[in-house]
């Protein structure tokens, strides 16, 4: 199914939704079509919301986030993202955090149909606090109850249970899909199994369409009976990056901190970069990567 | 040139020197990524390299940008998904050193990496905690490498991110933490230790030609200079070439151009 199709049909204003993919993988043709569709109220779900969530949010799509770090990998700040918390542009962000840990086992649990997954707990930080004062927070809704300690019933150990997350949408990046529709991811998954298990709809896009998966029988296959809609999207990663096929576009990671301080800026590479383009690959085109 | 170098460089082989060879390592990016990679080029060649995107035994040939990046995976002996690195590895206690660096730390170790200001509204928002946490909790040491500034070692830190020794005198070992909290903080200056009663960061070392006095100036709270202060012997010539050798392929590796091959049927 084309993209643009697949996020008509199953992206609507005002879900949850996690595009996730732990540095690797990260569906950035998705997350622009979002955009140009111009979804709003979204609330977010990621570990590492990444450039993608940067330009969700700094086009406005987002009303919630919950992540557990928001920054450019081994560059610095969201500027976006940034902008959206310090100053409320281009509209207040209502944010829940949680240490990568918490993460996890919130996506496992959803995944696993547990209303919570668990750690242990030794001591409150301002983490544990924030989320406290988060409980009186007016933006609170579903998928955004705070983390609470409790006792183990067994050796009494001090616990903490992190609400599950279950995504209405989980839309991931993967190499191959195969004639019957199944997905196979190779490299660093991240929690993105959890995520799109955890999930209500899940849409994939995909590298290339191959006749088998050539994959060992533990490999990370997402079987087609779980997925909504796969989408072929060559380079639908990038600036991620998908293993085996090209690397992750590290240039680009550094050029985005000057692209993205300025508001004005931002929105002039936005609009040329993704409200112009028809899809990813014209957008590959004008950043020159395309071959 | 070998004779000379610069903070930066003093600071990596000095946080190199502090792994031991055959620990595992869990690793953050930045300033401890390099020190990790020199060690394992250098006198720690079986350092087990655990970055949290589940790469472990990663043996990169050049310093990722990202946790994430592709050579960490290629060259890794295994790589499993996320949740199963900090439940199975991390929290199960099969790390036996956990590397970080933070925006603030204060005089117990105890560490900020998430708002200056108030949280709420704050003045600047930092990327939060990411597995740091989890990280300074559970790995059996951690090390944390910083500059030194009265603006990042604060006598209060904005919020409490990771925990260090809390108020000291042994709180951190009551509430029941299974790691035993920050060894040492490799700064520009030298290097910090806990005191073994208060756990409260002391000078203990310093680098050759550094006044105890400028440590104590960039330190915001009255940094206590160690009875036995030691100085740091300057880097080996093999250090310093090891470590060139590995920033000079990273900016190459980093700069290189991305080549995305489409389709020809895409266009039409």
């Amino acid at each position: 199914m084309p993209l643009a199709e697949a996020v008509a049909q199953h992206v609507r204003d005002g879900q949850s939704l996690a595009l996730e993919g732990f540095t690797h993988l990260i569906p950035f043709a998705a997350g622009h079509e979002i955009i140009r569709q111009g979804r709003r109220g979204l609330h977010l779900i990621r570990m590492t919301p990444d450039l993608i969530y940067d330009q969700m949010i700094g086009m406005g799509c987002a009303q919630r986030l919950t992540f557990s770090w928001g920054g450019n990998p081994g560059v610095g700040s969201l500027h976006r993202l940034r902008d959206a918390v310090e100053r409320g542009w281009p509209r207040p962000l209502a944010i829940t955090e949680r240490t990568h840990a918490e993460m996890a086992v919130a996506y496992q649990a959803g995944a696993s149909g547990l209303p919570c997954g668990l750690t242990r707990h030794f001591g409150d930080t301002d983490l544990d606090r924030a989320h406290e004062s988060g409980r009186k927070d007016p933006h609170g809704d579903k998928g955004d109850r705070e983390a609470a300690p409790l006792t183990c019933p067994f050796s009494g150990e001090r616990l903490l249970a992190v609400p599950a997350l279950n995504p209405d949408v989980t839309i991931l990046h993967a190499q191959q899909v195969d004639r019957a529709g199944n997905v196979l991811i190779r490299g660093i998954l991240g929690a993105a199994r959890e995520a799109a298990l955890a999930a209500r709809c899940v849409l994939v896009t995909v590298e290339e369409q191959v006749e088998r998966l050539d994959a060992p029988p533990n490999a990370a296959v997402l079987p087609h009976a779980l997925l909504a809609a796969v989408s072929i999207v060559p380079g639908g990663a990038h600036p991620s990056y998908a293993a085996g096929c090209y690397e992750r576009d590290n240039r680009f990671y550094l050029e985005w901190d000057a692209i993205s301080r300025e508001r004005g800026a931002f929105e002039g590479w936005m609009r040329e970069h993704v409200l112009a383009v028809t899809d990813h690959s014209e957008l590959l085109r004008r950043l020159g990567v395309a071959a | 040139m070998t004779g000379d170098y610069t903070a930066d460089e003093m600071m990596t082989v000095t946080a190199a020197r502090q792994l031991r060879n055959g620990s595992v390592c869990f690793v953050g990016i930045g300033l401890p990524s390099a020190a990790c990679n020199l060690a394992r080029r250098t006198h720690a060649p079986d350092l087990v390299l655990i970055y949290e995107s589940g790469t472990v035994g990663a043996r990169p040939s050049v310093l990722p940008l990202s946790i994430g990046d592709g050579e960490l995976a290629e060259t890794a002996i295994c790589v499993v998904p996320l949740p199963e690195v900090f439940a199975h590895y991390l929290q199960r206690g099969r790390v036996d050193v956990g590397f970080l660096s933070a925006a603030q730390v204060d005089r117990h170790g105890n560490l900020n990496s998430t708002v200056i200001g108030s949280y709420s509204r704050p003045t600047v928002r930092l990327p939060g905690s990411g597995g740091a946490p989890d990280i300074a909790t559970y790995a059996r040491e951690v090390l944390l490498i910083m500059k030194q500034s009265t603006r990042s070692f604060v006598p209060r830190l904005d919020f409490l991110t990771s925990t260090g020794y809390l108020a000291g005198h042994g709180e951190r070992a009551r509430h029941g933490f299974p790691g035993s909290g920050p060894r040492a903080v490799i700064t520009d200056f030298g290097i910090l230790r806990p005191h073994r009663a208060t756990e409260e960061l002391e000078l203990a070392a310093v680098y050759p030609g550094v006044a105890p006095e400028a440590a104590r100036a960039a330190c915001g709270w009255p940094l206590t200079v160690a009875a036995d202060l030691e100085v740091l012997p300057t880097p080996e010539p093999a250090d310093l070439r090891v470590l060139r050798e590995l920033h000079a392929g990273t900016e190459e590796a980093h700069a290189r151009p991305v080549r995305i091959r489409l389709p020809h049927f895409d266009r039409s």
